[in-house]
């Protein structure tokens, strides 16, 4: 079964793409989220007059959380009475935004939808917001454990070097890898080849992650003109890249991989009846055979990719590329088993033959990742779908993917948010 | 003047002073469905599967549990994690527990000394009673691990 032929009486059409280059540009989100907005209709041939609805992905800055992203876009883009929606999923913004987006163009409230996410982020670990909330997980995981982001991914890092014997040399790869894609991309932040040298001279941040294999936080914004295909068709866009599958999945009880903000998982012993950890969720990932490794781990990020893949109706043999939330380098190769790339515990083996390399099996992160972009929270899972749309149109440049048809991109918010978005074309 | 002890959190742990034997992390377990729950739920319980209509009621959590993984915060966290900016940041290391019968991993700082050279994946640790930080008026009480003696 060809993928592209399957389905797809529920595609919607990206008629246009745009971005504000990430950086630390110092200027507010308002004026990446407008210029990447305005980017992406002049890549659609349209006006903004002809957006009927607009998504704004929320940033939790700038005072009131983010000005309530849409209205502030829309505003900035000047007012022309467009529907309006807002929402805020952490890192999943995005995906939700295309996920309501894409909802209203299937039934038919809208034909041409504004997706936008943007973000001007704040130096160094992010923080909790202010004020005493001990009620709040996120709040407390700083003030009782002082865990930081960057924590939970050295978790994950050393973990995979027990039970699976990932080495820091392994992770570093990843960043040599995406630096290199990077290097190549105009929108990107970090735009020069990074050695494993460089990595390893890097301090160390959450042992055993250094510097350079944590993604850093940046500015930026990103946009999508959405519309439903019988409009493309009529303005005669023929065969336009498509969204297949939008996945904005929660967690299955019980959780049992510490993720954050949690301070702790789930019970996997079992409560409210016979059930297994991991039930439910189809499969369970061996922990290998090191000690400690008795929970089974059926990863809430694998489930995230498992209702893409169905809704979309491919696998992860059709994929031409992917882009993944490589928070870190060590959890890169966590999303290349959890994409199904490869098996569990065989994410250091694909980097370490070039396969997710440009010019490998399935690149992934052709666009730098978030290794060469910085986290921009709301505008990245949006960066994420310009760069498919890019690849599939077989306009971006130096870091073409040959031939690519069929992409997805994994993400993840805090708190359970699953992101997770397949194009074709 | 003495300074008071206080959990930095009411309700996470055992407050006894003295006998460190005694110490525990507690959490809740509905009746109905015997989920147990850390950090405690006291309104509902979150099993999808539970029947409905128990209570949750505060239980001890196992002494000792595996190492699921670890790490260390080499550059001072954000607020409201508390230090003195004054002093030259000194880490702490993290240690993710696998408590022995509610297979559920916990988080926690390892006591003083105890450092990621220290640890291994799989090794056992049990949970003890620790200082967090101090203010003028108060010492905000934790809880720690530390690999069982006579390991390595």
């Amino acid at each position: 079964m060809s993928p592209v032929a399957a389905g797809g009486s529920a595609d919607v059409a990206v008629l246009g793409v745009g971005m504000h280059p990430w950086g630390k540009w110092g200027r507010s989100f308002v004026e990446y989220g407008r210029a990447a907005a305005r980017a992406a209709l002049d890549d659609a041939g349209l006006e903004w007059t002809d957006v009927q609805s607009v998504v704004g992905a929320d940033t939790v800055r700038g005072g009131y959380p983010g000005y309530v992203a849409g209205a502030t876009f829309a505003r900035a883009l000047g007012w022309q009475g467009a529907r309006v929606t807002s929402v805020y999923a952490a890192c999943a913004s995005g995906a939700q935004a295309i996920g309501a987006a894409r909802a209203q163009i299937l039934a038919g409230l809208a034909d041409v939808v504004l997706v936008v996410g943007a973000d001007a982020a704040p130096k160094g670990f992010f923080a909790p917001a202010g004020g005493d909330r001990p009620d709040d997980p996120d709040w407390l995981r700083f003030r009782v454990l002082g865990a930081t982001n960057p924590a939970y991914f050295g978790l994950y890092a050393r973990r995979r070097m027990a039970l699976y014997g990932d080495t820091p040399e392994d992770f570093a790869q990843v960043k040599v890898k995406n630096a290199a894609a990077g290097a190549l991309n105009p929108n990107a932040r970090y735009r020069r080849p990074v050695s494993a040298e460089e990595v390893a001279a890097s301090p160390v941040v959450a042992d055993p992650l250094r510097l350079l294999d944590i993604c850093a936080t940046s500015d930026g914004g990103a946009a999508l003109v959405l519309a439903g295909m019988d409009f493309a068709r009529a303005r005669g866009v023929a065969d336009p890249v498509r969204i297949r599958a939008v996945s904005t999945v929660t967690p299955t009880y019980p959780r049992t991989v510490l993720d954050l903000p949690d301070i702790a998982t789930d019970s996997a012993a079992g409560g409210g009846g016979s059930a297994t950890a991991g039930s439910g969720a189809g499969g369970s990932r061996a922990g290998g055979s090191g000690a400690g490794a008795s929970l089974p781990e059926d990863s809430f990020r694998r489930s995230i990719a498992r209702a893409a893949y169905e809704e979309a109706g491919i696998g992860p043999e059709d994929l031409s590329l992917a882009e993944v939330y490589d928070l870190s380098t060590a959890l890169e190769l966590e999303w290349y088993e959890d994409i199904g790339l490869c098996g569990a515990g065989e994410g250091a083996k694909l980097v370490r033959e070039g396969a997710t390399a440009l010019g490998g099996r399935t690149p992934v992160n052709a666009s730098g990742g978030l290794a060469s972009f910085g986290e921009a929270v709301p505008a990245q899972a949006i960066a994420q779908v310009c760069e498919l749309a890019w690849q599939l149109r077989g306009r971006a440049g130096q870091r073409q993917v040959p031939g690519a048809r069929v992409g997805i991109t994994a993400n993840q918010g805090l708190f359970g948010h699953g992101s997770a978005v397949v194009a074709v074309r | 003047m003495e300074r008071t002890r206080k959990p930095v959190v009411r309700g996470w742990f055992t407050e006894d002073d003295g006998a460190e034997g005694g110490f525990r992390l507690l959490g809740t377990r509905c009746t109905a469905c015997g989920s147990v729950f850390f950090p405690r739920e006291d309104a509902y319980c979150r099993d999808p599967r539970c029947a409905g209509g128990g209570e949750l009621a505060e239980v001890p959590l196992s002494p000792r549990g595996r190492v699921w993984s670890y790490t260390d915060g080499r550059y001072r966290p954000p607020a409201p994690y508390v230090s003195d900016p004054a002093a030259p940041w000194e880490p702490y290391t993290l240690v993710a527990v696998e408590l022995e019968a509610e297979r559920m991993v916990v988080l926690g700082q390892t006591v003083p000394g105890v450092g990621v050279g220290d640890l291994a994946v799989g090794m056992e640790v049990e949970v003890v009673p620790g200082v967090l930080d101090q203010d003028a008026d108060t010492t905000w009480t934790t809880w720690r691990f530390r690999p069982v003696a006579g390991q390595r």
